[in-house]
């Protein structure tokens, strides 16, 4: 049974975080911004990823001090991510901070934290998690790339796939199989034997990479064998935070729609006069609230680390992979033909909504996974 | 899950906790999870357990002393209605005139009114429907035709009133009423409390569609009541009607909270015997998941509404959608219920006698159409909530 306090509002503190962030974003991720980082391979411009780090402190916001971070909670990262979403920001944001942050804070590996959280938590270093390979299965059975001891450390081989930032990273987590079972390993990005390949996604303002590992030099994070239950809770963290973000998308696809809705004109009224679509914009914002409320449960058992997390988590980002990829498409409708076109971001949204929706498994393995924790 | 509301509430609660545990007892325990806003379930053994409660002084928790209450703050109130709901205690027979009427005497009632009706209420003596809907005026509550006039000290009314929930019990009704002949719309109505022990009021019952007799018709023939019996001001009836309404949208929520989430672990349980019979096919068990996820949902949806209003702050945009997405969750779980019991489900006891499960299926679908209908409340947020412009409006 978790316990908590009631917290169902934002403090001052909180809100003002929102505001420093949703102003960042709107002076360096405008629309005109996206669309010019999405063009490119690299996908992100490492001059702002430096200043998100520097003047905000974004990457390292909930990394405890002791390792670099501002030590603050994952409520108030949540706001960060939501924003990010909202603004579709072009930046290996999720890899970084909700990916491979997550899964080092959880390695039980003092060393490499110590060593390894410093950097991202500065800014300075782009990390990631190599889990899923041809296959897309973030499950323990999903990973067929193995390592074996060398004399100086180990090596991995094998090849990994829809890695998110995985061309651009400096740091690659890599789950890998030996004798012991899963582990995961450290790769950096210059190591002899790493072959990188950006991927182009139909969702171009998150990039991936296919990654080849030929022996590839690699240092041992936590335990030998002892992975899977790292990566797993890990994973239930990333979950929280990437359905942080789907909301964000999903209440700026509704705000679109209702301010479109207000202004166009046909028949002689406003199209939101029209039941039709009126009604289907407060079934927007009954979709995007309840989302909102999936949020804060998972967002309270993360914090709380409580042990009904994985419960909270599958269901908030099955939930909101469905609120989100629902909202986006009913905005393009109430946007009629210009919806239809590359030149309106209701199109960015779209594609964000979709491709979140199979980025850390498919919604519907995670309400599989709510499924069986709930007995059935 | 447990809340905690922090170290101001401990001793409150731990009073409620070890009141409940001591009266929630023999026939009142039997009828634990009974009942619900329109349900004539267990009638007389429920208000009974109303009437043990103000005798323990639970009525009214934030109510003024001077008329009854307990003056007790919010923070009190939403900790009673949380352990009360979680001892699953049978629901309020009387909660019309708890819920709704009460806190609109407390705020637009005359001091005369206050003291007169408050204590009663209180104290289980009089009982209350509520006179808004009538045959033409349903959703489109500003076309009422029921009038009053003015005769010397009183009022004449004449008209006709429906769906009156408890109507056939009640003493007192209030209701609203065109005292300005020529007015139209929302102008020209009031809100008069009328008694029902009278020649000029009848009250016939209507059977609901589970066979309860819930609710009730009743017809105003030269029907009188007071003149100083006006709520707010003569012609002002559209607010204070508007008040009542703004309570029913948002507090009955919150009791209705774990009714809802015992209904899912009940579906959960049942759902899990099938699973291990190899019974449960693949479109049910999504549909399970989805079923208490929204349980799951609604609940927190709730909290954040709670702790806005204990943090002083106005609700925010979630308030105003709890009512649809729960009325609409709560009849896919009734429908889902049904489902999952199979042919055994259909089964009824003899006289038509209903188990839980199907009182909870047939009794939801209700929830959907009073204290606003769907379409409406869709109306209402697209209108009030996200600024869309009005529907043209005759
Ligand atoms: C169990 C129960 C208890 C009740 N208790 C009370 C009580 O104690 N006192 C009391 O005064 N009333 C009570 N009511 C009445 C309730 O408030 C009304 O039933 C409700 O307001 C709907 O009105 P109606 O039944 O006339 O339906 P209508 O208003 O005729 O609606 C019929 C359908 O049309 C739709 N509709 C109506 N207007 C619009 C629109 N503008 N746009 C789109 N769709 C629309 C509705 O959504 C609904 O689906 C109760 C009702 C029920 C079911």
């Amino acid at each position: 049974m978790a316990h908590h306090t009631l917290t169902g509002t934002y403090t001052e503190e909180q809100d003002e975080l929102r505001k420093v962030v949703r102003s960042f974003l709107s002076k360096h991720s405008t629309e005109a911004d996206v669309r010019d980082l999405m063009a490119t391979t690299r996908g992100y411009d490492p001059a702002q990823w430096r200043r998100m780090g520097a003047e905000l402190g974004l990457q390292g916001l909930a990394v405890p001090e002791e390792y670099g971070g501002a030590g603050y909670g994952y409520v108030e990262l949540g706001i960060v991510f939501e924003e990010t979403g909202r603004a579709l920001l072009c930046a290996p944001y999720l890899a970084t901070v909700a990916l491979a942050a997550e899964a080092l804070l959880r390695s039980g590996d003092e060393a490499a934290r110590k060593d390894l959280l410093p950097g991202i938590a500065a800014g300075e270093t782009v990390a990631t998690l190599a889990f899923t390979e041809d296959g897309g299965s973030w499950d323990e059975r999903g990973v067929a790339a193995h390592a074996r001891r060398t004399a100086t450390g180990w090596a991995v081989t094998g090849a990994k796939n829809y890695v998110p930032d995985g061309h651009t990273a400096d740091l690659l987590l890599v789950a890998a199989r030996t004798d012991a079972g899963l582990s995961l390993f450290a790769v950096e990005a210059g190591a002899p034997g790493l072959v990188r390949t950006p991927l182009e996604t139909l969702d171009q303002t998150r990039k991936q990479a296919r990654l080849d590992l030929d022996a590839v030099p690699a240092r041992l994070i936590g335990a030998e064998g002892a992975a899977w239950p790292v990566i797993e809770r890990s994973l239930a963290a990333a979950a929280v935070l990437l359905a942080a973000e789907q909301l964000g998308g999903a209440s700026r696809a509704m705000e679109l729609a209702v301010e479109y809705a207000k202004i166009r004109v046909q028949y002689g009224r406003a199209i939101g006069s029209f039941q039709g679509i009126k009604h289907l914009c407060a079934d927007m914002l009954v979709e995007v609230e309840s989302a909102r409320s999936a949020v804060c449960d998972a967002l309270w058992a993360l914090e709380a680390d409580a042990p009904d997390l994985p419960v909270a988590a599958a269901l908030a980002l099955a939930y909101c992979s469905d609120t989100y990829t629902r909202v986006a498409g009913d905005c393009v409708q109430v946007h009629g033909g210009i919806g239809f076109t590359w030149e309106h971001p209701a199109h960015l949204y779209l594609k964000r909504a979709k491709s979140s929706e199979v980025l850390l498994g498919t919604a519907a393995s995670h309400r599989e996974r709510l499924a069986v924790r709930l007995g059935l | 899950m447990e809340l905690d509301f922090g170290p101001e509430a401990e001793g409150f609660r731990a009073e409620v906790r070890d009141w409940l545990d001591g009266h929630l007892v023999g026939e009142f325990a039997e009828h634990r999870g009974v009942g619900g806003p329109t349900d004539a379930e267990a009638w007389e053994v429920r208000l009974a357990w109303d009437r043990e409660l103000a005798a323990g002084g639970w009525l009214g928790i934030s109510w003024p002393k001077e008329y009854g209450g307990r003056g007790l703050g919010l923070l009190e109130e939403i900790v009673f209605n949380y352990e009360y709901a979680r001892a699953a205690a049978p629901y309020r027979a009387t909660c019309s005139a708890l819920d709704l009427l009460g806190p609109m005497l407390v705020a637009m009632g005359s001091e005369a009114q206050k003291r007169r009706f408050l204590p009663r209420i209180l104290d289980v003596s009089e009982l209350w429907g509520q006179g808004f809907s009538e045959p033409g005026a349903g959703s489109d509550l500003a076309s009422v035709r029921t009038r009053a006039e003015r005769d010397g000290e009183d009022w004449v009314i004449n008209g006709q009133k429906v769906w009156t929930t408890m109507g056939h019990v009640a003493d007192w009704l209030y209701v609203l009423v065109r005292t300005d002949p020529d007015s139209q719309r929302h102008k020209g109505l009031s809100m008069l409390l009328v008694p029902t022990d009278q020649p000029g009021v009848e009250v016939r019952t209507i059977r609901n569609l589970a066979g309860q007799d819930e609710f009730a018709e009743v017809f105003l023939t030269d029907a009188r009541t007071r003149a100083d019996l006006v709520v707010g001001e003569v012609g002002q009836g559209w607010r204070t009607a508007m008040g009542t309404l703004g309570i029913e949208r948002g507090a009955t929520l919150l009791p209705q909270q774990l009714t809802f989430e015992r209904e899912a672990e009940a579906l959960l349980a049942a759902a899990r015997a099938k699973a291990e019979a190899g019974q449960l096919d693949p479109e049910l068990r999504a549909r399970v998941v989805q079923a208490w996820t929204s349980v799951r949902i609604m609940r927190t949806t709730n909290l954040r509404t709670i702790g806005e209003l204990l943090a002083g702050r106005d609700p925010g945009p979630q308030s105003h959608i709890a009512k649809l997405y729960a009325s609409t969750g709560h009849v896919r779980l009734g429908h889902l219920a049904s489902e999952l019991a199979g042919p055994a489900g259909q089964i009824t006891g003899s006289g038509y006698a209903l188990d839980t499960r199907q009182r909870t299926f047939l009794l939801s679908l209700a929830e959907t159409i009073y204290g606003g209908a769907s379409q409406v409340q869709r109306n209402i947020i697209g209108e009030q909530v996200l600024g869309l412009p009005r529907e043209p409006r005759p």
